[in-house]
């Protein structure tokens, strides 16, 4: 999956959606700028998926908590359906709601941390004399 | 699986939004201002229709690649 096709496809489709924003139907332009998003990720998806078996494999030999990395990953995830869809939310030019969904995604990034925040504030009070 | 071939369905939509605006302009012209209110929404409910369902596996591949079940 090179990066030329990527940004061939990225061009002609703003070129599309452009077009459509002037002849009255900004909501189809709205939509082709969503698929597109869809479509570049769904084609790198293998390389995301090899680079975190990578990682898992070396969490794996560091004999590191399975915990932490999953943490990780969610919140990962977490991060990039939330990026997408305030992303979108901004074009559509609603920039309230954008901010609300970042609102919202913070807030469960937050939760999900707590536990390891837990975990490393008590490891500190164990070391204390 | 190789998705660059779903690039084709951004052309489809293309396609079907210039359609549309070429039927809404024609028939505001010709006076029948209802039904080409009509046909601009026929229009967005096939092409939701066709959208949503990969909005529906970006957000499974994602579930998927980072375990957020």
């Amino acid at each position: 999956m090179n990066i030329m096709q990527i940004v061939g496809l990225a061009l002609i489709a703003s070129i599309i959606a452009i077009f459509l924003r002037q002849t009255n139907s900004p909501v189809n332009a709205m939509l082709i700028s969503v698929l597109v998003g869809i479509i570049i990720f769904i084609s790198i998806l293998k390389d995301i998926a090899y680079v975190l078996a990578a990682l898992d494999q070396l969490a794996h030999k560091a004999q590191v908590n399975q915990l932490y990395l999953g943490t990780i990953l969610k919140i990962i995830g977490i991060a990039y359906v939330a990026e997408f869809g305030a992303q979108v939310c901004r074009d559509a030019g609603e920039s309230a709601i954008a901010s609300r969904v970042e609102f919202a995604a913070k807030i469960m990034v937050l939760v999900l941390a707590i536990p390891i925040l837990v975990a490393v504030l008590e490891t500190i009070i164990r070391l204390l004399p | 699986m190789f998705s660059l071939a779903e690039a084709g369905i951004i052309f489809r939509i293309a396609s079907i939004a210039i359609i549309i605006s070429v039927f809404y302009t024609f028939l505001k012209q010709a006076g029948r201002d209802e039904y080409a209110y009509m046909i601009l929404l026929a229009g967005l409910a096939v092409v939701l229709t066709m959208v949503i369902p990969q909005i529906m596996e970006l957000f499974q591949a994602v579930e998927r690649v980072f375990s957020l079940y």
